[in-house]
């Protein structure tokens, strides 16, 4: 098994909120992230994929198509977006770190032919980033 | 925006296991050369690291934290006491010292092997999250890496198909 990994890159807004507590509770959790007009960020993603070595091609997977699939299921959805307002997962998840790493994972589980997805690697900045591997069994 | 929490916590009681990595920097010199060595034997180990005035470097320190993410934050940990941690038991130690002149190092040359042991040592203090690997980058070029709980992709641990 060989791991490969494609980098994409999107920038978005979004801010932190719990409509559950007070605007009081939300900016002692969240900070200056629960400001409601907003802030954003360059978003790196990684993309990790895990498969066999095609003994024609030399490939684990073309990547030109793999490039293509994360424009279309996360880049073209995410890029120059607000991610509470705009991108439906974010209506009911809080848009951290954490989270985006998972709502891609499932936007992209399954999308990837002849290779496993193996780990989501989100960088809100470059000293802050986020990992998922999938659901644990 | 109406529900957003409500929704999300309903949304989310299924729990999602992930990992959260944060970077920090510091500046420090050290000389690396152990007393049990002789001098020669010291220079032939450690080369110009054992120049006996010292050098510097720009260390860069990731630390990993796995955990259940919190369906009400959203998140690992509280990032903000991450830093407020790092800030009191990391940077305010070691930025802008001579490493062999603390105590960690008393005993240990700072080799940044031991270096990465005792960043590890600290941040499994920090009570919010499990620190589960640490990396530390000596220039661009080196870098140490301590794993305490490898972050395996549950994909990954099929059985091998080779005979």
């Amino acid at each position: 098994m060989v791991l490969l990994t494609r980098k994409a890159e999107f920038s978005a807004a979004h801010y932190y909120w719990n409509d559950a507590w007070s605007p009081l509770e939300n900016e002692r959790v969240f900070g200056k992230c629960a400001n409601r007009n907003g802030h954003g960020h360059n978003y790196t993603l990684e993309v990790t994929v895990a498969g066999e070595v095609d003994p024609v091609t030399g490939f684990v997977v073309d990547l030109k198509e793999l490039k293509e699939i994360l424009e279309r299921e996360v880049v073209s959805v995410y890029d120059h977006r607000h991610l509470n307002l705009e991108v439906p997962e974010f209506a009911t998840r809080i848009p951290t770190t954490e989270n985006i790493a998972i709502a891609i994972w499932q936007r992209l589980d399954g999308k990837i032919p002849n290779a496993q997805l193996y780990r989501i690697r989100i960088y809100e900045l470059p000293d802050l980033f986020a990992d998922y591997y999938g659901e644990q069994q | 925006m109406t529900g957003l929490a409500a929704n999300s916590q309903a949304n989310v009681a299924q729990s999602y296991r992930a990992y959260l990595s944060r970077r920090y920097h510091f500046s420090a010199s050290h000389r690396l050369h152990t007393d049990a060595f002789t001098a020669e034997q010291n220079r032939a180990a450690y080369g110009k690291c054992n120049n006996p005035h010292g050098h510097g470097h720009n260390y860069t320190v990731e630390v990993t934290f796995g955990g259940v993410i919190d369906p009400a934050t959203g998140m690992v940990c509280d990032l903000a006491a991450l830093d407020s941690f790092a800030q009191t038991n990391l940077l305010a130690i070691f930025d802008h010292m001579n490493l062999n002149t603390l105590a960690p190092f008393r005993d240990r040359v700072p080799t940044t092997e031991n270096l990465t042991i005792e960043v590890a040592r600290i941040f499994q203090q920090f009570p919010l999250a499990e620190l589960t690997r640490v990396r530390v980058e000596e220039t661009g070029n080196n870098s140490f890496e301590y794993t305490l709980r490898p972050a395996l992709s549950p994909r990954a641990q099929r059985p091998s198909t080779k005979g």
